[in-house]
């Protein structure tokens, strides 16, 4: 029997099996973060136990970070002292941080790509649960709790049951207007938001092999909001491209051997996965979320369902829409184009394309906050800044921003916030705020519009 | 990491679905450096009304429901890693969470931090939910070592990885064992 691209890339970093347990798996890169890295500095320190493997280790400040005037001090005393402690903690452990200001600063899962730090057939945890992204190489990525950072960091390992696997296939072709984005929010609302508890899985087909690394991370990114623990798509020609001439990643001979390597993980045909599905591309419309989990999504021409389930009555109440209703036409005061789902540089070549000789509808407070110092950089590169600001748009400073809302980015109560991020949990973008997840196209579309609008007639 | 091998306590009944980290711990109280403090901000949003006044609707609010074990609705910790959620719990003062399914990473943190979340039928929680809510004195009895869950509504058995048993009744963690295993990881990574 064949094997899955997971099972080649799992069954190569098993130490250890326990008996009726889990296994130890080794991991090959520990990204961590200011919020949930601090209780496990603590909690070695009090058990007198070193960082194993302190070069497998890259940090960066990120969730609590203002995205204005990085360059002053953060007002917010807790915010500083998070920062402040992640520093001294790097510093004292011997781990490279990018920190605030640092020109490879920015959101985690954005910046491990961009630097090469993010290879094929590795495993990468971190702890945050959208470190399934990473996933787009072909690599086993996936977010853990705090207590496993001090594991990782104790011995650069995992103990950790082998997840099940799933594939989901999606073949034919997307119709205009339809993004990365819309795919995965259309699986997640066809599937689901605990259809993939207990399994990591696949995206298959050639939707996802003609797809630019950006879109593939924005895939993967979202695997968590139907409960899988990561997802994964086989590394091709189009992801060695893109990881040649990163900084981390091998140079000349050393390079080419690795790629030989990465070539041997696709699934082989005929291997088995636990569950499958698979859907037509021409189906996929621009897609919006109504409610307040990630699974609550509909196309674009589609209108609110009826159910009459409670949780379901309370989601509606929460968003203050109604069964029956079109989300086409609602007027929309926030508009959040971010977070590691979409802040890379195609999400703003994307916008810019779209708001090029438009203006911003003077109602919406549109909040455009790249991913990185790098994607800054090239925005500005490319001209793209410029653009934008001519549209009546201003830039923010790198950062997970009002994705959570952990800093001064919050929307205000009741208002409704079409963003391009990943969840939208009741209070997530700000208490009573209330999200609709979309794609940049979609979100910068109500920037200029100041309401949803049907893009595919746009 | 505290052992726990048998319980006998009432219950807090909250039947709301889908329940995710960011209601059990809303993002801006994750701004601490230590384990601390967390219980006093467990579901936030929910037992205080925005104008910071107590929201007596919210059954954590309601005296009649007292208890170590919480007994919530289906998907319960989904969303965000972050740990704190199970700080916070385990802070207020919760020993179990009772629910017929939960999230898979919630789950390891619970149980990282002597929380036991015990998976039982929809059909049971339906029952068990009920018969809380009429009779707030229902006593539950949780035997790990038995994997038993006895009440008033019935007796179910439940699963719980043989590992991580082993590791809540005697109050061990992860880090001990992986120490442990030190040879056979610098083995692997001479390997590599
Ligand atoms: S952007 Fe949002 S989802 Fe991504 S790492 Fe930051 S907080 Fe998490």
């Amino acid at each position: 029997m064949g094997k899955t691209l997971f099972d080649k890339v799992w069954d190569a970093h098993v130490v250890d099996t326990v008996k009726n347990g889990p296994q130890v798996l080794y991991i090959d890169k520990h990204l961590i973060h200011e919020v949930t890295s601090p209780q496990a500095f603590n909690e070695l320190e009090e058990r007198k136990i070193p960082v194993a493997r302190p070069d497998k280790i890259v940090a960066t400040a990120d969730h609590n970070t203002p995205t204005i005037n990085q360059h002053l001090p953060i007002k917010d005393k807790l915010s500083r002292l998070q920062l402040e402690q992640l520093t001294k903690n790097c510093k004292k452990n011997n781990i490279t941080l990018y920190g605030l200001g640092h020109e490879n600063n920015g959101i985690v899962h954005v910046i491990a790509p961009e630097l090469g730090i993010t290879q094929p057939g590795m495993t990468m945890v971190c702890g945050d649960s959208h470190t399934s992204t990473h996933g787009a190489f072909g690599t086993i990525a996936f977010g853990i709790g705090t207590s496993q950072v001090a594991q990782v960091f104790a011995s650069q390992c995992l103990l950790i049951e082998k997840p099940k696997s799933l594939r989901v296939n999606v073949n034919g072709k997307l119709k205009k207007g339809v993004l990365p984005k819309d795919v995965i929010l259309y699986i997640i609302a066809k599937l689901g938001t605990n259809s993939g508890t207990g399994y990591f899985c696949e995206y298959a087909g050639n939707v996802f092999e003609e797809m630019s690394m950006e879109g593939r991370m924005t895939v993967c990114n979202m695997s968590i909001e139907m409960g899988a623990r990561g997802g994964m798509i086989a590394p091709d020609e189009t992801t060695f491209k893109y990881v040649k001439g990163k900084e981390f990643a091998s140079k000349g001979d050393e390079f080419d051997k690795k790629v030989a390597y990465w070539k041997t993980l696709p699934t082989d045909d005929g291997a088995v996965f636990d569950k499958e599905y698979s859907f037509d591309a021409a189906d996929i419309e621009p897609m919006l979320t109504y409610g307040t989990n990630p699974g609550m999504g509909i196309k674009i021409t589609e209108k609110i369902p009826l159910n009459t389930d409670d949780s379901f009555q309370k989601s509606l109440a929460y968003m203050n829409f109604k069964a029956g209703e079109t989300l086409i036409g609602k007027s929309i005061n926030y508009v959040f184009l971010g977070s590691c789902t979409n802040s890379r540089i195609e999400d703003f070549r994307i916008a810019a394309n779209y708001v090029k000789g438009k203006q911003k509808a003077t109602n919406v407070h549109a909040w455009l906050v790249p991913g990185s110092q790098r994607v800054a950089k090239q925005i500005q590169e490319e001209g793209l800044d410029t653009i934008f600001t001519q549209a009546g748009f201003k830039l923010r400073e790198p950062g997970c921003s009002a994705c959570l809302a952990m800093n001064d980015d919050k929307i205000p109560e009741g208002e409704y916030c079409v963003s391009t991020s990943n969840r939208n949990f009741e209070g997530r973008q700000g208490q009573g705020a209330r999200t609709i997840l979309a794609s940049p196209l979609m979100a910068v579309a109500t920037a200029v519009h100041g309401k949803i609008i049907d893009i595919t007639k746009h | 990491m505290e052992k726990f091998i048998q319980l006998t306590d009432t219950a807090i009944p909250l039947p709301t679905e889908n329940i995710d980290t960011d209601q059990i711990i809303p993002a801006r109280f994750l701004k601490a450096t230590d384990k601390k403090g967390f219980g006093d901000n467990v579901f936030r949003d929910w037992r205080y009304l925005k104008n910071g006044s107590v929201n007596t609707n919210f059954v954590l609010n309601n005296t009649e429901f007292k208890g170590s074990i919480l007994v919530a609705g289906n998907n319960f910790g989904c969303g965000s890693s972050r740990e704190h959620a199970a700080w916070a719990l385990v802070g207020y003062g919760f020993k179990v969470i009772i629910s017929s399914f939960f999230a898979d990473i919630f789950k390891g943190n619970a149980l990282n931090n002597g929380l036991l979340p015990l998976q039982v039928s929809s059909e049971f929680l339906k029952k068990l939910l009920q018969e809380i809510q009429e009779n707030p004195s229902t006593k539950i009895i949780v035997d790990l070592e038995k994997q038993s869950l006895k009440t008033s509504v019935g007796n179910v058995t439940f699963d719980i990885d043989t590992y991580k048993k082993v590791c809540m009744t005697n109050g061990y963690d992860d880090i001990d064992f992986l120490i442990s295993k030190k040879e056979k990881i610098a083995a692997f990574e001479a390997a590599l």
